[in-house]
């Protein structure tokens, strides 16, 4: 497989680790990609509060480059595919429209027909790499590992713009992961709500309370670690969960809440080092020497 | 064909209320809707399980209740469409409500939220005589509002609100929003001002999308909040952390064909807005520590003069 890579901002800002573990984990699995460094911000749906059309302009002007290529397109963020989706859908079924964007893409020499299809690498592992070929690069089972799932928003709503019809799975494709490396889900109500990284500036107390409420129930309910698709949910689930924590329940900082990429990185057998564990802030130590203790295939 | 309904029950009679989870087995007929097989439960099985319900068409909105989590109109969800291989299926009040028994919740906090927004014409003029004209296009655009049957659904499902009972909701807030784009409401900038401005008001919003979701006849509530942010911003209400952040992002894209996660929160929180800029110092600290602090000088697109023109492009068309 070869796709036209997007990380998107955060794996190249804020979350450094998702985009070095996800490239380390596309290497084992002999993905190949082109990293589109010439493409623009989505705009992650705020853009689009000022100027949807902007919004528009600047990820069909991305798909246009993907279809030039014959890639679909890889994301490692949630909030990405979001928005690229809801741009897509928007364009595909409204050829006028289409048209009117692709005015402002004319003088790039860039004209968009509408056929490039935007893939989440969770998706992408599981719907185009294979569950069975996954599992053959596995050199561990991660027996005994509880592990609490966490969508956030825009990887599952709206359900019609991300293709959930056509494509059954998608909704329980974290369940999906978290079984296959072999841990145990552990579910809990709040796995497809808000994170609260929206509201972060804007209602603080709001948002720790979402952290607090999110990360303190699934420790709760036995998780080790919370494994999330978005980098934006990680920001704040992970940065912000000790102020939270304090804040809210008056406890401490205690649930590790990686990526995608990580998780299965781990199944892997790849390194802390290799994965960016040492880089969240909610220490991942505890998780990672879990781990190791797991028995290694031969 | 037969269902499986594992019921949350709640009974007010017992001293604090005693919450329990029953179960029932039903035969019903495969077309059957989620309500045709509580009825049957109902009349057949336990006269005792409260619910409501009046239309069965989905126009009366009585029948909201959590279907495997998430909050549905009964009366227009087939038992198929959640239980295709007969799985059991978890029935619960709606969320965010107060229940008083069983499946039935009040809707009093609903009512407060919607009339907190004033929901009713306020007219800055009587004609003279006959009666008010307005365009036809002008009321085809309310109709995604006008559509709200007040089911409470969107509010049950409603994540701000989860967390703060203050928020004035998705409900409310796009019935407000029908009365800030009806021609004949003489109120609109008050209304603009006080949704701003208001704790719980229209930046209180995550976009999360649920109530979009959920809600059963199209209105879209939160595409409609993000509507009354335009408007208020157009209005001239430059004064909250919402107009910034939303400022910065647009700019920041605008500067680097990226976003500039440093300069977002410096103006999210307000540059000279001293308490809020140090509650940032610690976060990055531990950022920094970790190696992981967003780059000072942001990393720009390669593109990023390119994108500076469709920005242009775009911003020129519109004006």
């Amino acid at each position: 497989m070869k796709y036209a890579f997007y990380p998107g901002c955060v794996a190249r800002g804020g979350a450094p680790e998702l985009y070095d573990s996800a490239l380390a984990v596309m290497e084992r699995l002999g993905i190949e990609h082109v990293e589109l460094t010439r493409a623009a911000c989505t705009g992650a749906g705020v853009l689009q509060e000022k100027n949807l059309k902007m919004g528009d302009v600047l990820n069909v002007r991305t798909f246009a480059m993907a279809e030039e290529m014959g890639l679909p397109i890889m994301v490692l963020c949630s909030t990405c595919q979001g928005v690229m989706s809801q741009a897509n859908h928007r364009v595909q079924r409204d050829p006028e429209y289409l048209a009117e964007i692709n005015k402002h893409l004319a003088s790039e020499g860039l004209e968009y027909k509408g056929t490039t299809t935007v893939k989440h690498m969770l998706w992408a592992l599981i719907e185009d790499i294979g569950l069975d070929k996954l599992k053959e690069t596995f050199t561990r089972e991660l027996t005994g590992m509880n592990m609490a799932p966490f969508y956030g928003c825009y990887i599952v709503r709206p359900t019609e713009a991300l293709g959930f019809l056509d494509n059954p799975g998608r909704e329980t494709s974290l369940e999906t992961l978290i079984e296959l490396v072999g841990g145990t889900v552990t579910d809990f109500p709040g796995k497809t709500a808000c994170c609260g990284f929206p509201i972060l500036f804007i209602n603080q107390a709001n948002s720790m309370k979402m952290v607090a409420n999110h990360t303190g129930t699934a420790k709760d309910l036995g998780a080790d670690a919370m494994v999330t698709p978005c980098p934006l949910c990680h920001l704040n689930l992970d940065g912000y969960q000790p102020k939270a924590r304090r804040q809210v329940r008056g406890d401490k900082a205690d649930l590790p809440v990686i990526h995608v990429p990580q998780l299965i990185g781990l199944a892997m057998g790849m390194s802390e080092k290799e994965l960016g564990l040492q880089k969240h802030i909610v220490s991942t130590k505890k998780l990672v020497k879990q781990a190791e203790a797991l028995p290694v295939k031969a | 064909m037969q269902v499986s309904l594992k019921v949350k029950r709640f009974d007010p009679a017992e001293s604090g209320g005693k919450t329990w989870w029953q179960e029932y087995e039903v035969d019903v007929h495969p077309d059957s809707t989620v309500l045709d097989a509580l009825i049957q439960v109902r009349e057949h099985e336990d006269g005792t399980l409260a619910m409501r319900c009046a239309c069965r068409a989905s126009i009366c909105g009585s029948c909201g209740m959590r279907v495997n989590g998430t909050a549905k109109l009964v009366c227009k969800t087939r038992v198929v469409s959640i239980s295709p291989n007969g799985e059991q299926m978890i029935i619960e009040p709606m969320g965010n409500q107060h229940v008083v028994r069983d499946l039935v919740v009040s809707l009093d906090v609903f009512f407060d939220q919607i009339n907190r927004v004033e929901p009713y014409l306020q007219p800055s003029f009587v004609p003279e005589q006959g009666e008010y004209t307005v365009s036809n296009e002008s009321m085809e655009n309310l109709v995604t509002s006008m559509n709200c049957i007040m089911c409470g659904i969107c509010v049950s499902d409603c994540t701000v609100f989860e967390v703060d009972s203050n928020f004035i909701g998705p409900a409310a807030l796009a019935k407000a929003w029908r009365f800030t784009e009806d021609p004949r409401d003489g109120k609109r900038d008050e209304r603009l001002k006080a949704l701003n401005d208001e704790d719980g008001g229209i930046w209180d919003c995550t976009r999360c999308l649920k109530c979009v979701e959920v809600c059963p006849k199209g209105v879209a509530p939160m595409d409609r909040i993000m509507e009354l942010r335009e408007a208020a911003i157009e209005a001239g209400n430059t004064n909250t952390h919402g107009y910034h952040h939303t400022e910065s992002f647009y700019n920041s894209v605008k500067k680097n064909g990226r976003l500039d996660e440093t300069r977002l929160a410096i103006d999210s929180a307000g540059m000279f807005n001293i308490p809020r800029m140090l509650d940032l110092v610690p976060i990055g600290l531990a950022a920094m520590r970790k190696g992981k602090l967003p780059p000072v000088m942001p990393h720009k697109s390669e593109d990023h003069k390119r994108i500076r023109e469709l920005y242009d492009s775009v911003e020129g068309e519109s004006k």
